[in-house]
């Protein structure tokens, strides 16, 4: 039964990757596709392997490359901290409400999460523009006399990964809250503890898988975030998505790409297993 | 549930919720605005529906449209067939040679940022063109094949929580009952997930229809979907067109989910009753 979807993964998931590493070791051509082969038939009976490793040292002496990986951690790192910040409180406060309220309130996270991506993206350059909402309402009240530039900045670029991520960490966070026993914290309070120390040591431990689950969810889409800084973050903001992007798509300089996307994966791969193992506790506990 | 309301909680939840939702509504109060400067209000001649007439006449938007509607329409079925497949095996036989693998490659499609997944597909049909002559080019087909890698990885996880929280008894007293598996899997497990396919159909569909970064990658000349137009225009920025068109979105996801949730909510109230 799962023979189906397993052959397709494998086809369509798992040799992609094998060939963008070959891909990544081979040199570029001007061509289509624009690449030279790896192996080639020298005479009759010998395969000759040309293996290049100039694409991988090229990243490393360009510092466009490490720079934009550096930075992109960053960004993603920081927008991981301010979904967290934001989404702890609400996930808390809607598995906390009534369960009316409670259907109300999952349905205000959920809907943003089915609207596109792009759309909400693009609402933000209406908002952040120099004569955009925000900066029309800033003057209106007498604060500023001069449009502020907050478009294409890496403000910009961090509000916007925050707001699209949001939902992807408060859905786990709310899915781990919700099976929390709150019996706990009236036994602690009983106790003579105060609700803040109740909080810290019992409410906090407890929700540590779904901390982590949800800052995977949102950390390892955003270090290769490609809409956003694109959108957002104007002509400057470096990020690896971008820089993949635009070698594949502007210089059409593929093996750069490639060996581009292996050390992305490379730095990920560790990301998403700690995301599965932790998946794997949570749906273990569940039971 | 006795709770002290906590004032803390109650205003982060408003600015939370604002956060979230003034960005969206302004988008929709402004697809009514006459000015072409779309963020400054024209209190002359707005609201007007000027906006919403000239979108309809844009055949470019329209074309786009039209190929979005058959990819996702194809990728939501097929990743649904895959995903209920894939979602039934992880959650009922715990032990086959490969779970591991299956199951790494079931989730990671969830977190793989996309240009990572948009390449490598890319790659792949270009080196399969190469070797076998398939597929001839890239366009609808290749992008549909883009789409359902990473939408029946949804697919699966709705699924298989759906599977995890109802007892497998119920199937195996079918089973004792002389059903054969086949049966089993058509009269008694799929009318139960069948809430949670329809939403994974309805993600899978979603998911196609706002993907900007595979399909750039996998689609060919004369096949942009929307999210292409919309992306080329919106790097130009803002269109009073867009603004219809997020309305439009928004409009109609917003029926959508209360649609689904309603009847969600009714047939299993009325499981729950029955039972």
């Amino acid at each position: 039964m799962v023979a189906l979807p397993y052959l397709w993964l494998l086809l369509f998931f798992v040799v992609p990757f094998v060939i963008v590493l070959k891909i990544s070791f081979s040199d570029v051509d001007l061509a289509i596709p624009p690449y030279k082969p790896l192996l080639e038939w020298v005479g009759k009976n010998s395969l000759a392997i040309h293996l290049n490793f100039n694409n991988y040292a090229f990243l490393f002496t360009d510092s466009l490359y490490v720079d934009a990986l550096l930075n992109s951690i960053k960004v993603a790192f920081i927008s991981t901290i301010f979904c967290l910040l934001i989404g702890y409180p609400m996930a808390y406060g809607i598995a906390r409400s009534e369960t009316r309220t409670r259907n109300l309130l999952l349905l205000l996270v959920i809907l943003p999460f089915w609207t596109s991506l792009l759309l909400r993206v693009y609402a933000w350059i209406g908002l952040l523009k120099a004569n955009g909402v925000i900066n029309n309402i800033l003057i209106w009240l007498g604060l500023i006399h001069e449009p502020l530039t907050l478009l294409y900045t890496p403000f910009a670029m961090y509000i916007g990964i925050v707001y699209s991520y949001l939902p992807f960490m408060i859905l786990p966070l709310y899915a781990n809250l919700e099976k929390m026993d709150w019996q706990l914290l009236e036994a602690a309070e009983d106790l003579g503890c105060r609700p803040y120390q109740a909080f810290y040591k019992i409410t906090l431990p407890l929700s540590r898988n779904g901390m982590l689950a949800g800052s995977m969810l949102v950390f390892i889409p955003a270090v290769g975030e490609f809409v956003i800084p694109a959108l957002l973050g104007g002509p400057n903001a470096l990020m690896i998505g971008r820089v993949l992007w635009d070698e594949f798509f502007s210089n059409r300089a593929w093996p750069v790409a490639s060996a581009v996307a292996i050390l992305l994966l490379v730095i990920l791969v560790p990301f998403m297993m700690w995301y599965q193992s932790v998946q794997a506790r949570e749906s273990a506990g569940a039971r | 549930m006795n709770y002290r309301r906590s004032y803390f909680i109650v205003t982060c939840l408003a600015f939370g919720f604002a956060f979230l939702y003034i960005p969206i509504l302004s988008m929709i109060v402004f697809s009514f605005n006459a000015s072409r400067l779309v963020t400054v209000w024209d209190a002359a001649n707005s609201p007007t529906l000027k906006w919403y007439v000239s979108l309809l006449h844009n055949e470019e938007i329209l074309d786009a449209a039209w190929i979005s509607l058959k990819v996702a329409v194809i990728n939501a079925s097929g990743s649904v067939i895959l995903g209920t497949l894939a979602g039934f095996g992880l959650a009922r036989f715990t032990q086959f040679r490969g779970r591991f693998t299956f199951n790494a490659m079931t989730t990671a499609p969830l977190v793989m940022p996309e240009v990572i997944t948009g390449l490598s597909l890319l790659l792949l049909f270009v080196a399969l063109e190469q070797a076998i002559g398939w597929p001839a080019g890239r366009g609808i087909t290749t992008m549909t094949i883009g789409h359902m890698t990473f939408s029946m990885a949804y697919v699966t996880v709705v699924v298989q929580s759906r599977l995890a929280s109802f007892d497998s008894a119920l199937e195996e007293a079918a089973m004792d009952l002389g059903a054969r598996p086949l049966k089993v899997f058509f009269v008694i497990t799929l009318p139960i997930i069948f809430p949670a396919i329809l939403s994974g159909w309805l993600l899978a569909f979603t998911l196609s229809w706002d993907d900007l970064v595979i399909s750039s990658f996998t689609s060919g000349p004369g096949s942009s979907t929307l999210p292409m137009v919309v992306f080329s225009k919106v790097r130009l920025g803002v269109s009073p067109e867009i603004n219809v068109l997020a309305t439009l979105t928004i409009s109609v996801v917003t029926v959508m989910i209360i649609g689904v949730s309603w009847w969600v909510s009714r047939t299993g109230r009325s499981e729950n009753s029955s039972a």
